[in-house]
């Protein structure tokens, strides 16, 4: 693998939720992601990984822990030079008809991308450009001026990638852009943006909670269970060889389309919820739910290692 | 029965539709906006129209009654003080012998005046003030949010009374004296938007794009706050009109020969048993007025928000 283009280190981001209670969403993170290069990060709903990808672009600031982009540690830049980096990385959110301003028409929402960074020297140059964005992502430029209500769930995940797309950026994380749209737009959306990607280089951190797609789009896939990262592979190892009990149960849960082997699959249902990010188990995080889980994993957290080459995971008996 | 055994005449009885994949996306119709719904929900509540209608009609009675009105609301007749309403004084004279009629629509000027600059204020105020205080949370949060309890708690009469220290009883001191506490609710509103609004993904973004937080709070989450903002603004109106009526009342806001409702029931509270009519008049228009202010704020209030009703 060629040398990291986004580092995380050690990145924590902690909620005070009340009284001296404090939700670790994220609890010491560590990653790299090589340019070019589409990293996936999964696990179920609520284990952090909005957060994550939220804290990364420094949304939120972090509780502690480093974020570079080809070298530059993004949590120690002041306003002014982040403002610089921000045109170096984007997001796409989740959730199409909660990520646009429902009051701004497609023109001022595309638009505002460029009057930030000073990109439209005037308004005629401005129209033109977000038209431009607006045919690359496959919509109708004539639509620029409607406003977010008149599209549809998978238009309006365009306009948010055009939105993207507007201050060229290098580095997208793309926060379960597809989770919240219609099957038969999903596929639509993940080629767009492999399409975008090898048109244009992007180096994508991919965020969803089920393992399907991100097979598909990634190079190394990322499990994350209640704020820490359990399993990091290759995508193939990571299907073929999973190595954490909790990789395990995620995998088994994904359909097969072969009926055959659909029916001798062993599924491993988890029994329980997702403990509270606020009191986390001690010992291993999964242990709670782990079908092969020991007095020892209550005691002793197991070390992130790495198990295979470049495969690492952390649980005690992988 | 027929229709549903033709299908099996051909070979395959369950070949598959061709997919039209341009049809997928394809809008069918042109959704109704929020404000659309709004506007709905808002026409189709019979009492809150009722109070819009009555509003329109307060202003334009207001506005235009003075000018046709062949008495103006300061002209002394003391040949013909106290007489009760009859077709040429509609609502009769008072103890100078000054017009009632004249005298409530000038009236209504100045409490429409004073309630909707007193709003607009709050309005300003409230939104930065809030804006600032909701958007940025933490520290700041707590300092601004502290200095707007405190002032909260201060009787506002106790302003009032202290501001007459400085400045003579007039209109201009009863908008001040309102204008110093009356944002705070106001800001609270906007506050408790900008929480919710803050972490919404197109807040989120625009601070990815590289927005400041000025843009942010208003350009992004103050619009789309405007809902609860124009309630409060509205139900703000009358507390407004209110208090100048109370404030005249006691004889701290304007003073005579100009007419606000206050001063005239106060007048008219003197004589109440003798001549009902001086207290009748303004003392109906008041009500009025803050009613049709109230149901037709009410009725924003559950068109923004049809959940809230029960
Ligand atoms: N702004 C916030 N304040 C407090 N808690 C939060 C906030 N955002 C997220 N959380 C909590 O952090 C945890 C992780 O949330 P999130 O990152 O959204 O998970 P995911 O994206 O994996 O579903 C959840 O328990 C959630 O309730
Ligand atoms: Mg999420």
């Amino acid at each position: 693998m060629s040398e990291a283009f986004v580092e995380i280190q050690g990145l924590r981001k902690y909620f005070n939720v009340g009284k001296n209670r404090v939700l670790k969403a994220v609890n010491d993170i560590s990653f790299t992601i090589a340019k070019g290069e589409t990293l996936g990060l999964v696990g179920e709903s609520g284990c952090g990984k909005s957060t994550a990808g939220r804290t990364i672009t420094r949304l939120y600031e972090p509780t502690s822990g480093r974020v570079s982009l080809s070298g530059v540690d993004v949590t120690k830049l002041s306003k002014s030079q982040l403002k610089a980096y921000r045109r170096r990385m984007q997001m796409i959110f989740q959730d199409p008809y909660a990520s646009l301003n429902p009051r701004m028409t497609i023109l001022d929402i595309i638009g505002e991308a460029l009057d930030i960074h000073g990109l439209a020297p005037s308004r005629a140059h401005r129209k033109r450009r977000v038209e431009e964005l607006l045919e690359l992502v496959g919509l109708n430029a004539e639509h620029a001026s409607r406003y977010p209500h008149e599209f549809s769930g998978g238009q309006r995940q365009r306009i948010g990638i055009t939105r993207a797309l507007a201050v060229e950026p290098e580095f997208i994380v793309c926060d379960e852009p597809i989770s919240a749209l219609d099957v038969s737009i999903q596929a639509q959306i993940i080629n767009l943006l492999i399409d975008l990607q090898k048109r244009m280089g992007f180096t994508y951190l991919f965020i969803a909670h089920d393992l399907s797609m991100v097979k598909y789009m990634s190079d190394r896939v990322a499990v994350m269970y209640l704020g820490k990262i359990v399993e990091l592979a290759r995508s193939e190892d990571l299907y073929d060889r999973p190595h954490h009990p909790y990789t395990k149960a995620l995998l088994s849960a994904i359909p097969v389309p072969d009926p055959d082997l659909e029916e001798r699959k062993e599924r491993i249902v988890l029994s329980g919820d997702l403990p509270s990010p606020v009191n986390p188990p001690s010992g291993c995080p999964f242990r709670t739910r782990c079908p092969i889980a020991t007095g020892r994993c209550a005691e002793e957290e197991p070390a992130f290692r790495e198990v295979r080459p470049g495969q690492w995971a952390s649980c005690h008996y992988a | 029965m027929a229709d549903l055994e033709t299908p099996r005449a051909t070979a395959d009885p369950f070949a598959p539709l061709q997919r039209d994949p341009s049809g997928a996306e394809r809008i069918q119709r042109r959704s109704r906006t929020a404000w659309q719904d709004v506007r709905y929900r808002l026409t189709t509540n019979k009492l809150a129209m009722t109070g819009f209608w009555l509003l329109i009609l307060l202003v334009l009675m207001a506005f235009f009654a003075p000018l046709v009105w062949p008495f103006d609301h300061y002209t002394n007749d003391l040949q013909l003080n106290n007489q009760p309403p009859d077709s040429t004084h509609w609502f009769g004279t008072d103890d100078l012998g000054r017009d009632l009629f004249a005298r409530t629509w000038k009236g209504a000027q100045i409490s429409l005046f004073v309630g909707v600059a007193a709003a607009l204020i709050d309005l300003v105020i409230g939104i930065v003030y809030g804006g600032i205080m909701g958007y940025y949370g933490g520290k700041v949060d707590e300092v601004m949010n502290r200095f707007a309890e405190i002032l909260y708690s201060i009787p506002y009469l106790l302003v009032v009374i202290l501001l007459l220290v400085f400045m003579e009883p007039s209109l201009t001191t009863i908008i001040v004296a309102m204008s110093i506490t009356g944002w705070i609710n106001m800001a609270w509103i906007v506050r408790g938007q900008m929480m919710q609004l803050k972490n919404q993904e197109f807040a989120l973004a625009s601070k990815a794009l590289g927005a400041s937080s000025m843009r942010i709070i208003f350009r992004h989450l103050v619009p789309n706050a405007m809902g609860p903002i124009l309630v409060t603004l509205t139900l703000s109106v009358p507390s407004a009109i209110f208090t100048e009526a109370f404030l005249s009342f006691l004889g701290l806001g304007v003073q005579s020969p100009v007419a606000s409702w206050g001063t005239m029931i106060n007048d008219g509270v003197q004589s109440m048993s003798i001549y009902p009519w001086r207290l009748f008049f303004p003392a109906l228009f008041l009500s009025l007025t803050i009613f049709a202010f109230n149901v037709f704020g009410d009725g924003l209030r559950d068109a923004f928000d049809p959940k809230l009703k029960k």
